[in-house]
């Protein structure tokens, strides 16, 4: 395995990092929507949301990617294996945030928005500055543990062609006939960036854990 | 659109066996990863501190490795140290080996949460060894951590369909077999998706009737 060819994993790195960054910053707004909409029971589009959120929550992202790059085109709507990729993780990601926010609103006190209303707040401005700063912070430890899923599971693009960490590893392990060296240096780049996340997770749990025992 | 849902049932024998293919490696990977996870937590909580410090970091690093690669090095990464395994034997030792860091993880945490009264008024009533871990310990534990172990068994069921990559004739497999042959990608995957969430539901309604039960006894 040559120089060239650790570079080439460490590029498949940066589609890894992008693809992700991009199935957060989509999966987290609409999950947050979805958990909103279903908050503000709403007659028909609750239950809509429950069922798709179930669904989406027990299906592999395989399946889920494999539907989308095949059976989008046969129905007549191009995509390719890059928006495929997205479009599935964000599809995977913002059921389990909509379900993280969900409870979140669920445990949240009726009495505060009782109290906004009472001194006049609308609705919108009650979500921003009342409802939304303090279900952050409590569904934020369950919500880096979603990234770091999510992280875990953008292998799976590689099987439509997507050039990540873990194809740019298979082809060079196709190339030298040696597969074991270039996923020992993927594994190498995997670990740190998800091991990361989870101290970041660990260490906003003992924050909250401390700032709950000293209130 | 009908059409293609046809074929697929015309097709159902394979996608069957690809569903019940999935259960065994689903039921035989949970149960394999519990024990294994059961023996591993052992050594979690117990006080010898070196062995523990390497054991917690092995969990450690399986935890931060997706699984998808963790298969492509049993399968085809391991050959070149001269451990060759069949994709059965491959996709088994992978869910197998990962799933069981977590369960060791599930278990030590739910060891570690155990309110310690109990354990003590059971060795003051002559209680000891594996009559103690059988009578005292392992009822709360199992109970405590029956959720959490239904999830990760869920994730087992998920990750099982990564196996499709090592040409496991699991449930995606089939569904991608039929698709590739007849052309119906959206029927195919679109079923093999409600088979999961039907595997996923069951898995829900026994820790949930677990949880009953355990509540009843209370």
């Amino acid at each position: 395995m040559s120089y060239s060819d650790v570079l080439s994993i460490f590029s498949g790195a940066l589609t890894t990092l992008l693809l992700s960054v991009a199935g957060i910053a989509l999966g987290l707004p609409i999950g947050l929507g979805m958990a909103l909409l279903r908050w503000g029971r709403l007659p028909a589009v609750g239950p809509f949301i429950a069922v798709y959120v179930s669904l989406l929550r027990a299906s592999p992202l395989v399946t889920l990617l494999l539907l989308l790059f095949y059976g989008l085109p046969d129905m007549g709507i191009e995509i390719g294996p890059i928006a495929a990729g997205v479009l599935a993780l964000t599809m995977n990601t913002s059921a389990f945030y909509c379900e993280i926010w969900r409870s979140a609103l669920l445990a949240f006190p009726r009495e505060q928005l009782e109290a906004a209303r009472a001194v006049g707040m609308r609705r919108g401005m009650c979500l921003r500055r009342i409802v939304l700063p303090q279900i952050a912070r409590t569904s934020l430890p369950a919500l880096v543990n979603e990234m770091s899923q999510l992280i875990k599971v953008t292998p799976v693009l590689a099987i439509v062609g997507v050039v990540d960490i873990t194809r740019a590893a298979v082809r060079v392990g196709a190339d030298t006939y040696d597969p074991l060296p270039p996923f020992c240096v993927a594994l190498a780049i995997y670990v740190p960036i998800i091991f990361a996340l989870v101290s970041v997770q660990r260490w906003v749990e003992r924050r909250k854990a401390r700032l709950e025992t000293s209130e | 659109m009908i059409h293609s849902f046809g074929i697929v049932w015309l097709h159902r024998d394979l996608l069957l066996s690809g569903l019940a293919n999935t259960i065994v490696l689903s039921v035989l990977a949970a149960l394999s990863a519990l024990i294994f996870g059961a023996l591993i937590s052992t050594v979690l909580v117990r006080r010898a501190r070196t062995t523990a410090h390497i054991v917690r970091f092995l969990i450690d690093v399986a935890r931060c490795t997706p699984f998808l690669l963790f298969a492509y090095i049993i399968y085809y990464g391991l050959p070149s140290l001269g451990l060759r395994f069949d994709n059965w034997g491959a996709g088994l030792l992978a869910l197998i080996a990962y799933h069981s860091a977590y369960m060791a993880e599930i278990l030590g945490s739910a060891w570690r949460s155990l309110p310690q009264d109990p354990i003590e008024a059971g060795h003051a009533f002559g209680y000891s060894g594996l009559r103690l871990f059988r009578r005292i310990v392992l009822p709360p534990l199992a109970l405590n951590a029956a959720p959490v172990i239904g999830n990760q068994i869920i994730q087992i069921v998920k990750d099982s369909a990564f196996l499709t990559i090592i040409a496991l004739p699991e449930l995606t497999h089939a569904a991608s077999a039929i698709q590739s042959q007849y052309f119906v990608p959206f029927a195919a995957f679109i079923i093999a998706m409600l088979l999961y969430w039907a595997l996923c539901l069951v898995v829900e309604a026994c820790v949930s009737t677990l949880g009953r039960m355990a509540d009843a006894r209370r």
